[in-house]
């Protein structure tokens, strides 16, 4: 069972906050004690996906939840933005798929760096991302 | 009724500003550390001549009329110079506010006989004194803003540096984050001075960034073509073990670019690229 420790919330409207938002995350990280690499993907991840909902949907919220599990600590990023959705998740999960002129290695090579990934979106109303990095995962 | 608001007060103006000034130098936000009284004095006195001359029964109801120009225009100065010396926005609030106060207490005595004037003149001045501190917040905000621009700029422009490590050879350490618009003003630095140098060689340093995601890998991909087109070499360095872990689960392909973990040995692979030999000199026993 997951029980959720710490709660915080973060709006992302700006180029200028994927820093801010990014050092937010560290923090947590750190306080967890999470080893160097896991923070370093972590926050790959984490500024992967919030350039992806400052691109597709001039930005959106960001949840940051510190999470525990048994004896295993992690934190969970939820990214909801309102933008214009995803049509075919299938695709976007693929490698080198890419609407904008980007690399297209955003999503699933942030599935690739974390230890859970979810994604959910309707065309029209707006894309969630959440994503699970353990302490030791 | 026939009383002209606007006379009323441009005869108490003398009053006004003295209640004016008493509030301001009895309030507990009062800086004198950063303005002195008299100074505090005559840019009260001013801003308060102009907004009673620019006033008439006529354009007091409307807040947004043209006549108004010259006191948001003080204003604005006003409140742009109180946030460069470092006034809080309390303080400046307080500035506009203690005028309210003055200006309606003044109404409060003058017209004491007619309650529903008074509501009426009461409402109308309060509402032109609230535009006009939402005029000084505005400015106020603007001011600060415009220090933190000029810091941003300042950093930015600090933090390229293209420096000459050997004759041939640049390097270009990047500290922070590389988003297009950094990207852009590392890139020209960087190629106007290959030309300016005719280097053949290009070392951009990444120990400074923190993270390196799609977009960082693609500016310094992007980066690195631009500098083989003026043909020159590029190498990166400074690759630390939990980037290059992170960039392999990433996907990113850096394959075919010359990539070193510390500037040392980017450098040492420059000397090779450029068939130099560094070596130690064999010191030369003297005596006999």
């Amino acid at each position: 069972m997951k029980i959720v420790l710490n709660k915080d919330r973060m709006l992302i409207e700006r180029e200028q906050d994927v820093i801010l938002f990014r050092n937010r995350v560290k923090e947590y990280a750190v306080k967890i004690g999470m080893s160097l690499v896991n923070q370093t993907k972590l926050i790959t991840a984490a500024s992967e996906l919030v350039r992806n909902m400052l691109k597709y949907a001039n930005g959106g919220m960001v949840l940051i939840e510190v999470l525990s599990q048994g004896r295993d600590s992690g934190i969970r990023l939820v990214f909801t933005d309102k933008g214009p959705g995803i049509k075919d998740i299938a695709l976007a999960m693929k490698d080198g798929y890419s609407t904008g002129k980007s690399l297209g290695i955003g999503l699933p090579g942030t599935k690739r760096l974390v230890n859970e990934f979810d994604i959910k979106s309707t065309v029209g109303e707006g894309t969630t991302v959440s994503i699970i990095k353990w302490k030791n995962g | 009724m026939g009383t002209d608001i606007a006379k009323l007060l441009q005869k108490k103006q003398k009053r006004i500003l003295e209640n004016w000034m008493t509030t301001q130098l009895s309030n507990i936000s009062l800086r004198e550390d950063l303005m002195s009284n008299d100074e505090l004095r005559e840019q009260s006195a001013e801003f308060l001549d102009t907004l009673l001359k620019v006033l008439t029964e006529k354009n007091l109801g409307n807040v947004e009329s043209s006549d108004f120009e010259p006191v948001h225009e003080l204003l604005a100065g006003i409140s742009l110079s109180r946030a460069k010396q470092g006034f809080t926005p309390a303080e400046t609030g307080v500035y506009i506010f203690s005028l309210k106060e003055a200006l309606l207490t003044s109404l409060q005595t003058d017209i004491k006989e007619d309650p529903a004037f008074l509501l009426d003149a009461v409402i109308r001045i309060s509402r032109l004194m609230d535009y006009l501190c939402i005029t000084a917040f505005e400015t106020f905000i603007k001011g600060r803003e415009e220090v933190i621009l000029r810091q941003t700029d300042e950093i930015a422009e600090i933090s390229t540096p293209v420096i000459r490590v050997w004759d041939g050879i640049l390097a270009l350490p990047i500290i922070g984050t590389l988003d297009s618009a950094r990207t852009q003003v590392v890139m020209e630095s960087l190629l106007q001075e290959i030309v300016a140098s005719s280097s053949t060689i290009a070392i951009l340093d990444i120990s400074g960034v923190a993270a390196v995601d799609s977009l960082v890998a693609q500016h310094l991909i992007k980066t690195v073509a631009a500098t083989r087109l003026m043909g020159a070499e590029c190498i990166i360095s400074g690759i630390r073990p939990e980037i290059a872990q992170t960039v392999v689960h990433l996907g990113i392909d850096l394959s075919n670019i010359i990539t070193k973990a510390t500037l040392a040995s980017a450098l040492k692979q420059a000397f090779t690229m450029l068939k130099l030999n560094v070596k130690k000199v064999e010191t030369i026993k003297s005596g006999i």
